[in-house]
C-alpha cells in the first residue's frame, strides 16, 4: 500500500510541477495562450481550481460544467499573474473566469449561466462532440415511457 | 476612484441609448461590485457575447477599478416579453 501511495504521490506532484512550469514558462505570449485554449475542447481560466474555486463567479462556472458532465482543462490565474493579464488581453475580456469552447472565447460567468438557462450550452457542446449529461438525463427519462409501449 | 450606482446607470443610459437600466451596488457603496440590467435597442441582432463586449467597452475605464460586474442585456422586445410573462 505504501508503495502504491508513494507512486501516486510522485505522479501527482510531478504532474503538478509540470503544469506550473508550463504556465509560468510560456503563458505570456499569444501563441502560448492559443495552445492552452485549443488543448482541450473546453478550457476554463479561473481563480482557484475546480476542487476549490476561490471566487464565486469561478465557482458558478465549475458548477455549471459539472452539471453538464463536461471534462475540461482549467488554469488557475491566481498562480500566474502573467497568465491572468495575458488571457484578458488575448480575449479582450476584462474579467475572470473565461470559458473557451473549441478554442473560441465563449464568455464569462454571466454568459455561461445564460447559455445554461436557455439551453444554448447543450447545443454548443453538441457542436464539438460533447454530449451534455443533462441532455442524456432528459433522454433516458423520455425513453422509459416509450419502452413501456412496446 | 470608485463609482456610484447613479454614475454607472447614467453612463449606460446615455451611451447605449438604453430605455431601461437598473444598477445595483452589491459592495455596500464602495463601488467594487455591481449588478446591471440593461435594455437597449442597440443589442438588437447581436449575440450575447457582442452585447456584453459593447457594455464592457463603454465601461472599460470603470472596469479597471470595478472588481465584479455582472450584466444582463436585453432588447426592448425581449424585455417586454419577459414582463408580460
Amino acid at each position: 500500500m505504501n508503495i502504491v501511495t508513494r507512486i501516486l504521490n510522485n505522479n501527482t506532484s510531478r504532474r503538478l510541477s509540470l503544469g506550473l512550469y508550463l504556465c509560468r514558462g510560456f503563458a505570456t505570449s499569444k501563441e502560448a495562450i492559443e495552445k492552452l485554449v485549443t488543448h482541450n475542447k473546453v478550457v476554463v481560466f479561473m481563480k482557484g481550481v475546480p476542487q476549490e474555486p476561490r471566487c464565486g463567479f469561478s465557482n458558478a462556472v465549475v458548477q455549471i460544467l459539472r452539471m453538464h458532465g463536461v471534462n475540461y482543462d482549467s488554469h488557475d490565474v491566481l498562480k500566474d499573474e502573467e497568465l491572468r493579464q495575458g488571457i484578458k488581453d488575448f480575449s479582450s475580456w476584462p474579467t475572470i473566469p473565461q470559458v473557451f469552447i473549441n478554442g473560441e472565447f465563449v464568455g464569462g460567468c454571466d454568459i455561461l449561466l445564460q447559455m445554461h438557462q436557455s439551453g444554448d450550452l447543450i447545443e454548443e457542446l453538441k457542436k464539438v462532440g460533447i454530449k451534455s449529461a443533462l441532455l442524456e438525463a432528459a433522454l433516458s427519462e423520455s425513453a422509459e415511457p416509450a419502452e413501456k409501449k412496446k | 476612484m470608485s463609482y456610484t450606482e447613479e454614475y454607472v446607470k447614467n453612463k449606460l443610459l446615455k451611451e447605449l441609448e438604453a430605455t431601461h437600466v437598473e444598477v445595483e451596488d452589491l459592495s455596500d457603496g464602495c463601488g467594487a461590485k455591481f449588478n446591471a440590467l440593461i435594455v437597449s435597442s442597440k443589442f438588437e441582432g447581436k449575440p450575447l457575447l457582442q452585447r456584453h463586449r459593447l457594455v464592457n467597452s463603454i465601461l472599460s475605464e470603470e472596469l479597471k477599478s470595478i472588481h465584479a460586474f455582472s450584466q444582463k442585456t436585453m432588447t426592448p422586445k425581449e424585455w417586454d416579453k419577459q414582463n408580460s410573462q
